[in-house]
């Protein structure tokens, strides 16, 4: 056995290669089957009714004339559903299908299984639906504020402020040091208010799901998820089953990025599967995935921070508040944990609040949390950097958090690789390229804390040399192209002889969702420490065929040998030998391993972009987009490069374009792509790329989840751009052309 | 309710279904003819993963009506790879990485595989604005690009 | 003992930033952490974390505590 720091500098022949995924064939072909791609003999089409009102008390539901309509076999509202275990499931439960209340625009009161989606439809218009509407809520400050419109009552943490209007649910505060004495040392103080819009993930694949259950309580579910295991454990406590009784496979997923990981149709089709006796597809158009899944939060965030005229950070203060929609959630604190976990900061302080809404309940997306909190912080230390005269990558590296420094939420930091990464920006061309007039350059670093988490993987040796690897993790965006390099790595045979294949929740243990960057991570390590396993069942069952102790042989290359001349001079076996063997040596071999793993490692980037706005028009062009990010060890580099640029993208749209917009009667104004519009191949120029590899000393290769951080920066480097280049200071996203350009013409 | 009976070629192979006056292109292939690698992303033409080419012409099958559509020619995802074999286009996009989940990819393919077909050697803009229907939310498209000139540069050669 | 950093919120709950519990082990000083600081009780319940040494431990009880380890309490975090 090599040492860990061995390990860490060895060459590798597979990892860092970029062979073709997997996968790929099917998903260029057609072939490949995603949520809404399965069909069930006798098979129904489900639609659910929903309520145009942002909030109202649901008097009544009549659906015997629906019931009337030939070709309708089941309808369901919320007294069809038993009382659940938990208030979070409950929660789950009351955003799939309201029970006394409508709680926003798009939430569904009842739910219809029938022959077709035109009788289906047919149906829904026939249910009779009594409501009285309710004052309503949909801004963040407004619902803070006393005699607001409550949207629920008694969901108030104990250590929220009465002063506060009882949709504020929770409080958290992080830091250290005196903040007074900081703002003292400062050259420049300054406050500052920033707005962010909510903004959706924006899967290309709606919600989709084909569910059957019996009498019994055995049951199949088909869904597009981010976790399988999740939606099992959901569903079953809301169909109060046990576990055993739910298989839930993973369909293809067109798109997560943190939007999948709940569920929002998926205990509907069971429900109705169970009350029709048939299966039952459901799935969601557009509208209903804009309307009734899960954006994320929008954003009213205060800073105040004082810097030195060396351009030190002397003291810093953010107060955060989040509105995740109608039901409560925690993305507050990931927030106030993220805001200045860039800076090495003396006096630091960040407060977090959520805040109930007449919106959707918000899902994670992408870094959920960080984006908003970090793009307030990073915009303000770029103003104090245009104030006092200072180069703000110069002075980002002067605060830049390294090892021992103590982070604003809490723990003191080892290895990371902020500074590297800064300096791989200063020293890129990008970064002293000319600039012409009307053009702006700005620069954010970003943040993400990286997950680890359940994990089983179960790594068979076939008989004819081929392997087997069974994971649980639905394959989000070439996670099986990387998983299988990691095996041939450890095992020593070519990538061509591995197939890797997700597991329903039958087929293997409890995984956790696909989230928090940690399936490259966690699922990497749990495979090549099950390769260990089966390559020391090999080692064991050569030694015995040699005849010699099992130190006697060790593992090198794809072949056991002989440990040194004292054990022989066989002549050594491969893997494929070995595996020909199986059945004469023993049976069957295999490895596994089951882990909670910790050690992910926080991940840093930054981002440098050039924009021109356009003065007549107010529009920003992208000119220039580089990412420079930690990957530890890219394992397929093609997909990590594609994590940074896919994740940038999506930080530009959330900066340039995207929001959701109510209008004064609290309803959404924006459900489709035409209106609510995510960056086009048109808007953008090459995204370049540059991946930094300083290894994770939590992972047997180095490996450093790479998902997430990259949709953190884009939101302040665009705006400091954007404002370098108009000499107008933003503090509001999404920097849509008519705002520049009233912004614009105020100034003249 | 009345059904519309329509003939059409699809990929080659010469088909007849029934529809509904309402049906679209896109739910008579997915649903009726189970060619479900045409995907629906947005059922209002915004997002191109249900493009397909009807007689030369690249359209967002969730647009079309299934009845108005006899006599014509369809080609989908199903037909791009001919004999196993597969398109340049979608030997690029799996050598460039220009796919993460793969939901807008069939789309894509078709639309660029309808841009090649008229332009053989279009620049990076042209590339960038023929593609502009077809959403992506995984890639950032840069792979996307560099994937369709690769294989516009190999189709010429 | 080990010293424990508490996150600011919850401050009012221990007096204190910084408590001493008994404890090897990540569930050790969580039942003792509740035992002697009944305030923090509500939040424990709804889900922590602990950063032991610059790492975050989101569950795994047995997780071993160093007299002089860095034990920071933090929320437990959800992901995307």
């Amino acid at each position: 056995m090599c040492s860990k720091k061995d390990e860490m500098k060895k060459k590798f022949r597979v990892v860092g290669t970029r062979p073709i995924r997997p996968d790929g064939i099917e998903k260029v072909t057609g072939q490949a089957l995603y949520g809404a791609d399965l069909h069930a003999p006798n098979m129904l089409v489900g639609k659910m009714l929903r309520i145009n009102e942002p909030h109202a008390i649901i008097k009544s539901i009549n659906i015997s004339k629906a019931q009337k309509l030939p070709g309708v076999k089941a309808i369901i509202t919320f007294q069809d559903f038993m009382e659940v275990s938990t208030n979070k499931t409950n929660d789950i439960l009351e955003n799939c299908l309201a029970n006394k209340k409508v709680l926003y625009d798009g939430h569904a009161v009842a739910a219809v299984a029938a022959i077709n989606s035109e009788i289906a439809k047919k149906a829904l218009d026939l249910i009779d639906i009594e409501l009285e509407m309710l004052p309503f809520v949909v801004d963040v400050d407004t619902a803070m504020q006393k005699g607001s419109p409550v949207v629920q009552l008694g969901r108030k943490h104990e250590n929220v402020s009465d002063d506060f209007s009882d949709n504020v649910t929770s409080f958290c505060s992080f830091g250290h040091g005196i903040l007074e004495d900081g703002y003292k040392n400062a050259a420049k103080v300054i406050e500052r208010s920033f707005k962010t819009p909510s903004v959706h993930q924006g899967y290309i694949e709606p919600h989709a799901c084909l569910a059957s259950m019996t009498a019994d309580g055995r049951s199949d579910l088909w869904c597009c998820t981010q976790g399988q295991y999740n939606v099992r454990a959901i569903c079953a406590d809301i169909m109060g089953i046990e576990e055993s009784k739910l298989r839930v496979t993973a369909s293809e997923i067109g798109g997560g990025f943190g939007g999948k990981t709940t569920v929002f149709i998926e205990p509907i089709a069971l429900a109705l599967s169970l009350k029709a006796g048939h299966p039952v597809k459901i799935v969601m158009t557009r509208e209903e995935v804009f309307k009734a899944t899960g954006p994320t939060v929008s954003s009213s965030i205060d800073i105040k921070m004082g810097m030195s005229k060396l351009g030190i950070i002397t003291a810093a203060h953010a107060v955060i508040r989040y509105e995740g929609g109608a039901f409560p959630n925690e993305t507050y604190e990931l927030g106030a944990q993220s805001a200045f976990a860039a800076y090495d900061l003396k006096a630091v302080k960040s407060e977090g609040y959520n805040v109930l809404t007449n919106r959707p309940a918000q899902a994670a997306y992408r870094a959920p949390g960080a984006p908003q909190a970090i793009f307030a912080v990073e915009s303000a230390v770029d103003e104090l950097c245009e104030q006092l005269n200072l180069d703000p990558l110069e002075t980002r590296l002067k605060n830049a958090a390294k090892k021992g420094t103590k982070a604003s939420y809490g723990p003191t930091f080892d290895e990371i690789g902020l500074i590297a990464t800064l300096e791989s920006a200063k020293k890129h061309p990008h970064y002293a390229a000319p600039l012409a007039q009307n053009q702006g350059r700005g620069i954010s670093c970003g943040f993400w804390f990286n997950f680890g988490g359940n994990t089983c993987v179960s790594l068979n040796i076939n008989f004819d040399g081929t392997v087997g690897i069974i994971e649980g993790n639905p394959d989000i965006g070439g996670s099986r192209a990387s998983i299988s390099q990691m095996a041939a790595e450890e095992l020593g045979i070519p990538l061509e002889r591995i197939r890797t294949v997700i597991a329903d929740t039958n087929s293997l243990g409890h995984n956790d969702v696909t989230d928090g960057s940690r399936v490259t991570f966690s699922v990497g390590l749990a495979t090549i420490k099950a390769a260990k396993a089966a390559k020391k069942e090999m080692c064991k069952r050569v030694a015995k065929l040699w005849k010699i102790h099992e130190d006697a042989v060790i593992w090198k290359d794809g072949y056991v040998l002989p440990a040194g001349p004292n054990a022989g001079d066989q002549e050594p076996l491969s893997l494929k030998e070995i595996a020909a063997m199986s059945a004469q040596t023993g049976g069957p071999i295999a490895g596994h391993h089951e882990v909670n793993a910790e050690g992910a490692g926080v991940s840093f980037g930054v981002h440098l972009v050039d924009v021109e706005v356009d003065p007549e028009t107010g529009q920003t062009k992208i000119l220039r987009y580089t990412v420079f990010q930690d990957a530890g060890k890219a394992v397929h580099p093609s997909y990590v490069e594609g994590q940074m640029q896919g994740g940038s993208v999506q930080g530009i749209g959330w900066a340039l374009n995207e929001e959701y917009i109510y209008d004064s009667s609290g309803k959404l104004q924006n459900s489709g792509f035409l209106d609510y519009r995510i960056p086009v191949a048109s808007d953008l120029p090459m995204i370049e790329p540059v991946i930094l590899e300083i290894p994770n000393p939590g992972h047997p290769y180095g490996v450093r989840g790479v998902g997430e951080t990259s949709i953190v920066p884009p939101l302040a480097a665009i705006c400091n751009a954007v404002s370098r280049a108009t000499n107008i200071r933003f503090t509001e996203l999404p920097l849509s052309p008519p705002k520049v350009l009233s912004a614009i013409l105020g100034k003249e | 309710m009345n059904k519309i009976r329509v003939g059409v070629s699809v990929n080659n192979d010469k088909i007849e279904f029934l529809c509904s006056p309402e049906d679209t292109v896109l739910d008579v292939l997915r649903d009726n003819l189970r060619l479900t690698g045409t995907k629906e992303g947005c059922g209002t033409g915004d997002c191109g993963a249900c493009s397909i080419i009807l007689d030369d012409k690249l359209v967002c099958s969730c647009l079309v009506l299934a009845g108005e559509v006899e006599g014509s020619e369809i080609s989908t995802i199903e037909g791009m790879a001919i004999d196993g074999k597969l398109h340049p286009l979608q030997q690029n996009f799996l050598k460039h990485a220009a796919l993460q989940c793969g939901i807008c990819t069939p789309g894509i393919l078709i639309a660029a595989k309808a841009l090649l077909e008229r332009n053989p050697d279009p620049t990076e803009t042209e590339v960038r604005y023929w593609l502009a229907g077809n959403l992506c939310r995984c890639t950032g498209y840069d792979k996307i690009i560099r994937a369709v000139m690769d294989a516009a540069a190999e189709m010429r050669s | 003992m080990v010293k424990v950093k508490i996150w600011g919120s919850l401050v009012e709950a221990t007096g204190f930033e910084y408590v001493n519990v008994e404890g090897t082990n990540f569930i050790e000083l969580l039942e003792n952490l509740q035992l002697k600081y009944p305030g923090l009780r509500p939040q424990i319940q709804r889900g922590v974390s602990l950063a032991i040494d610059g790492k975050i431990y989101k569950e795994s009880w047995f997780t071993p505590i160093r007299k002089d380890s860095e034990v920071v309490l933090m929320p437990f975090m959800i992901g995307g």
